[in-house]
C-alpha cells in the first residue's frame, strides 16, 4: 500500500482536499478562529504522513501541482485590484502610508524583538523579510545572508496566524473600514492572510492584494537598510 | 472551452512574468511581474476583464489550498528551527498583531481625516454661496 502512495501523484492533492474538507467541517461546526481550515488540513496533512510513515518528497510529488497554480492565482489578484481602483485612487495616501507605516513597523519590531532575544545577525537578517510574500522574501534572505529555509517556515506560519486572527484583530481594534483592513491584513500576513481578506469582502480583498506587492517592493528596499542596525 | 481560454491568458501572462524576472535581477517574483501587467491589460483595455474572470475568480477562491503543501513542508523544516523555536513564536506573535494593528489604525485614521476635510470643504463652499 505504502508503495502504491508512493507512486500516485493524486495522493497528495487528494489528502490536501480531503484535509481541507474537513477543516471546512469543523469550523462551520465551532465557529472559533483557531479553527482554520487552511491550519486544520496541515495538521492532517502532518499527521497522516507521520501515522503511515510517509516521507514529505512523497506526498509533494503530488501536491506540487496545488502549488504550482500559485504563481497564476498572484497574477489573477490583478482582477479584485482592477474592480476597486476608483476606490484605490479616492484613497491612494491613505493606502500609501498606511502600508509604508506597516513595513517600517514590521521591521523595527523584528529589530527590537532579535536584540531582545540576543538572536545573531544571521538569525535577524532571516527574520527581516517575514511578512511579506514568500516568493521576495526568499531572495531578500538569501541576498542578506540569511537562512532561507528558516525565513520561508516563518512567512508561512506568519501567514497562516494572519490568516486566523484578522477577525479577531479588526473587531478588537476597531478597525472596521474596509479599506484599512485590507490593507493591514496584507501588509501583515502577504498572500496567505488575502485569502482570508478576500473571503472577508471584494474591497478587503483588492486592498489586501495590492499590499501585497506594494508591501514587498518597500520590504525589499527597507530590510537591506535596517540590516546594519544589528 | 470559454475556461481554458481565460486559463491559456492567465498563464501567458504568469509566463511573460517569469521571462522578466529571468533578465532582470531585481529580487522581484515573476507573479508581482504579472500582476502588473495583467492589471496594465485590463486597464488598457487590450485584455478586457470579463475574458479572464471566470477562470481568474476560480483560482482565487480556491487560493487557501495552494498553501497546504508549502506548510506541511514545515515538517521537513522543524529540525532547523526546533531549537529556537519559543522565541521564534514569541516573535511571530507580536510583530504580526502589531503590524496588523498599526496599518490598520493608521491607513482607517488617515481616511477619515480625509473624509472630514472633503466634508469640511464641501461645506465652507455652500457657505460662499
Amino acid at each position: 500500500m505504502k508503495e502504491f502512495i508512493g507512486n500516485s501523484i493524486f495522493f497528495g492533492v487528494g489528502i490536501s482536499l480531503l484535509g481541507y474538507e474537513i477543516g471546512l467541517i469543523v469550523k462551520k461546526k465551532w465557529k472559533l478562529a483557531i479553527f482554520n481550515p487552511l491550519l486544520i488540513s496541515i495538521i492532517f496533512v502532518i499527521g497522516v504522513l507521520s501515522i503511515c510513515n510517509i516521507r514529505y518528497e512523497t506526498y509533494e510529488e503530488g501536491a506540487k501541482y496545488l502549488s504550482y497554480l500559485l504563481t497564476p492565482a498572484t497574477v489573477c489578484l490583478a482582477i479584485p485590484l482592477y474592480e476597486q481602483i476608483e476606490l484605490l485612487k479616492q484613497h491612494k495616501k491613505a493606502i500609501f502610508i498606511g502600508i509604508i507605516s506597516g513595513v517600517v513597523t514590521s521591521l523595527f519590531s523584528v529589530l527590537v524583538l532579535c536584540y531582545l532575544f540576543q538572536f545573531t545577525h544571521e538569525q535577524y537578517v532571516t527574520l527581516l523579510p517575514k511578512s511579506i510574500t514568500t516568493a521576495i522574501g526568499m531572495d531578500i534572505s538569501k541576498e542578506l545572508g540569511g537562512i532561507v529555509t528558516i525565513t520561508v517556515a516563518v512567512i508561512i506560519i506568519t501567514g497562516v496566524l494572519g490568516n486566523m486572527i484578522a477577525d479577531t484583530v479588526c473587531k478588537v481594534f476597531r478597525i472596521t473600514h474596509p479599506v484599512a483592513k485590507g490593507i493591514a491584513i496584507g501588509t501583515s500576513a502577504h498572500v496567505v492572510g488575502t485569502a482570508k481578506a478576500l473571503e472577508m469582502g471584494e474591497i478587503e480583498g483588492a486592498m489586501s492584494s495590492l499590499s501585497i506587492a506594494v508591501a514587498g517592493l518597500l520590504t525589499v528596499i527597507g530590510a537591506s537598510i535596517f540590516a546594519n542596525f544589528m | 472551452m470559454k475556461y481554458i481560454r481565460q486559463f491559456g491568458i492567465i498563464l501567458a501572462v504568469t509566463f511573460v512574468g517569469e521571462v522578466l524576472k529571468y533578465y532582470i535581477p531585481l529580487p522581484i517574483p515573476a507573479s508581482i511581474y504579472g500582476l502588473v501587467i495583467m492589471l496594465g491589460l485590463m486597464m488598457t483595455k487590450v485584455v478586457p476583464v470579463k475574458s479572464v474572470k471566470d477562470a481568474g475568480n476560480f483560482l482565487i477562491e480556491i487560493m487557501s489550498l495552494m498553501f497546504i503543501p508549502a506548510g506541511v513542508g514545515l515538517m521537513i523544516s522543524w529540525n532547523v528551527i526546533s531549537e529556537i523555536w519559543l522565541p521564534l513564536v514569541l516573535i511571530i506573535i507580536i510583530t504580526t498583531v502589531v503590524v496588523m494593528v498599526v496599518t490598520g489604525r493608521i491607513t482607517q485614521k488617515v481616511i477619515l481625516h480625509d473624509n472630514k476635510k472633503d466634508k469640511e470643504r464641501v461645506e465652507s463652499k455652500e457657505e460662499v454661496r
